[in-house]
């Protein structure tokens, strides 16, 4: 890709202060995300790609927790450091985030309208009807029926599917560059999941929007990620485009995570593969690399030195293992 | 196969109280007319969307909610007419696994105490067997007896089901009520439990009325499947049959629904309108009519009657009239 990137993060480290002593939660990632592409992170809970979302907005809450080191690049701009007060501009334009619980985004007193209309006026300087008929507007985009009824309901009136597009409404009401999206169909049932990953994915493309994607679910990155960033431990171990990272997956914890779901229409009664054993405690972590102690591709040099990714950070795909697949 | 838990007609209704005199204004018909029988050593898998009722089925039968209409028969014993005694004997061969490992153990007991419970309870063997019992099932369930005596705090996720496994099989069970017991693990423990729970069934015996949204899991689980649609079950078959040859149009579009990890098959996804109606005013006629793609004039006016269109050894139940 010779584009450059809309963003560009570099040896990212953050950590938070506990109790227990200082707790890493992502350690030295570097990825770039380019315009139009939508861009995975997965990885299961306590991995770091929460985290990682959250310090491109600029969301760490600090204290406990602090960007130590490294760089976050937004359209050229340094962000590590931004001052809170021009941080909240580029989160209301620029960059917009969607969270797993659509009612943590939307305040229970407002309607629906209220809400659109205070961002829409805000950032774009419409007057109260332009606001009004934009947000209207943006809910007929979201696929909500009846969007001129909706604007005046309050969110307990709607259902999660329906809140969870009206969130979406909102983080696309003033056309940002980057959409940050943490689970956001995991509250939600599965025919409404199908139904609110279309519409995401439609509108990225006539929005002409870049997305991180940070989900769990290896289904959902398959079925909209162009590539996709694997985590574990708050590193990363293998990142790829997604066709060769489903068909060639390198990473022993890919192999072992794609092994272990069940999947719809292989009906066997077998045993599933299983990754044995547990994630390590981030605040007791091993020397050397963090999945040798649940791996079947372990040899010994691997409990002594902490695998970095091969190929340099502009690559299309490279993994973190000395005996990849 | 000899029948182990029978369930007809099964109905759980709420009354929706309002108004000054708080009257009952309305009922929440949570499960409406449930049918079904689960062998000895079988797993049944119900699937269905959240508000379903599939979870209220799974208590109503363990009478942890009194059914409101119908019959629970466990080993020929009809449980919804049974005194608070019998019942109790009766819970004996019936436990539940619940979905939340966090919310579901104490966290003042230790594990000792928490598997040990039900032996208290019911009075089974002196302390000293007891305690033997207690090591003996987290042996099963793949733990070390150096936990017995730490709390639930100090515990992942996976093993807190684990733990809650064992306090289920403390009596050995015949029926396990399995209320969506992986669905707050991450995938890598997911799999390990799934394969404990397979190895339980295989080595016990265990009959498991297994509950989920995940429909490749329950897949992977189970015999049979249920589907369940706001309170009812739309369909019901062998699990193969109902993966392979799905015949209700809710079945059809929730099948299709679910992300493949696997970019290369692009699946013909139908993609349902609007949401689940609310159960306090169902639509008249077919509960499915108004998101269902197939629909027809008779199904807003007529409920569908659940119709065989499998064989008598291999049934295969529908409740929509596109089958009738």
């Amino acid at each position: 890709m010779s584009r450059p990137p809309l963003l560009q993060v570099r040896d990212l480290v953050v950590e938070f202060a506990t109790e227990n002593g200082v707790l890493r939660a992502v350690d030295r990632v570097s990825f770039d995300v380019f315009p139009n592409e939508t861009l995975g992170l997965v990885g299961e809970s306590g991995c770091g790609k929460t985290v990682t979302g959250l310090s491109i907005l600029g969301l760490i809450p600090s204290p406990p927790g602090r960007i130590a080191a490294g760089s976050i690049k937004f359209d050229g701009r340094e962000l590590v450091g931004l001052p809170e007060r021009e941080f909240r501009r580029l989160r209301g334009q620029d960059i917009a985030m969607i969270f797993q619980e659509p009612m943590t985004a939307l305040n229970p007193v407002f309607t629906v309208g209220n809400q659109m209309m205070g961002v829409l006026r805000r950032y774009k300087g419409l007057s109260r009807r332009q606001a009004r008929a934009a947000a209207i507007e943006l809910l007929a985009k979201v696929g909500i029926p009846a969007p001129e009824k909706r604007v005046d309901e309050y969110p307990h009136q709607l259902s999660g599917g329906m809140r969870q597009r009206v969130v979406i409404a909102m983080a696309l009401s003033c056309d940002p560059k980057l959409i940050v999206a943490d689970e956001p169909t995991t509250a939600l049932d599965v025919t409404t999941q199908a139904q609110v990953l279309e519409q995401i994915v439609k509108l990225q493309h006539e929005f002409h929007m870049a997305m991180i994607l940070i989900t769990h679910d290896l289904g959902v990155v398959a079925e909209s990620c162009d590539r996709a960033i694997v985590m574990y431990c708050g590193r990363i171990a293998e990142k790829a485009e997604i066709g060769p990272l489903f068909a060639r997956p390198r990473h022993p914890y890919t192999v072992g995570l794609l092994a272990s779901i069940p999947r719809v229409g292989e009906h066997e009664r077998e045993d599933l593969a299983v990754i044995p054993g547990m994630v390590p405690d981030l605040l007791h972590l091993p020397k050397g690399c963090r999945f040798a102690a649940r791996c079947s591709r372990r040899q010994a040099g691997c409990e002594e030195a902490l695998p970095e990714l091969d190929g340099s950070d502009t690559s299309a795909s490279c993994v973190a293992c000395f005996h990849p697949y | 196969m000899t029948t182990l838990l029978e369930v007809r007609d099964l109905e759980k209704h709420f009354p929706v109280r309002g108004g000054l005199l708080r009257r009952v204004v309305a009922q929440v018909k949570a499960v409406d007319g449930v049918s079904f029988t689960l062998d000895v050593g079988r797993t049944l898998g119900l699937v269905g969307e959240s508000g379903c009722g599939k979870s209220t089925l799974g208590r109503s039968i363990l009478q942890l909610q009194r059914p409101t209409g119908g019959q629970v028969i466990l080993e020929g014993q009809n449980l919804t007419t049974l005194g608070p005694d019998r019942l109790l004997a009766m819970r004996r061969e019936m436990q539940i696994i619940f979905q939340d490992p966090f919310a579901s153990l104490s966290p003042r007991r230790t594990v000792a105490q928490t598997i040990r419970e039900p032996l208290d309870v019911h009075r089974i063997g002196t302390p000293v067997e007891r305690n033997r019992r207690v090591e003996e099932l987290l042996q099963i369930v793949g733990m070390r007896p150096a936990v017995l005596d730490r709390y639930p705090h100090e515990f992942s996720g996976g093993q807190r089901q684990r733990i809650g496994i064992a306090r289920a099989l403390a009596l050995n069970p015949k029926l396990i009520v399995a209320d969506e017991p992986v669905s707050a693990l991450d995938v890598s423990v997911r799999a390990q439990v799934l394969n404990l729970i397979a190895r339980l069934q295989r080595e016990h015996g265990i009959a498991f009325l297994f509950i989920s949204h995940d429909l490749s899991v329950v897949e992977h689980v189970s015999d049979h499947v249920g589907v369940m649609y706001l309170g009812r079950l739309v369909e019901m078959a062998e699990a193969k049959d109902i993966y392979r040859d799905p015949r209700h149009p809710y079945t059809q579009a929730l099948l299709s629904a679910v992300p493949v990890p696997d970019p290369t098959r692009k699946s013909q996804r139908i993609v349902l309108t609007g949401d689940v109606p609310s159960p306090m005013h169902p639509p008249p006629g077919c509960p499915f009519h108004q998101r269902c793609p197939k629909v027809m004039d008779l199904c807003r006016r007529v409920v569908p009657p659940a119709v065989e269109v499998g064989s008598a050894d291999r049934p295969h139940r529908v409740a929509c009239h596109l089958s009738g």
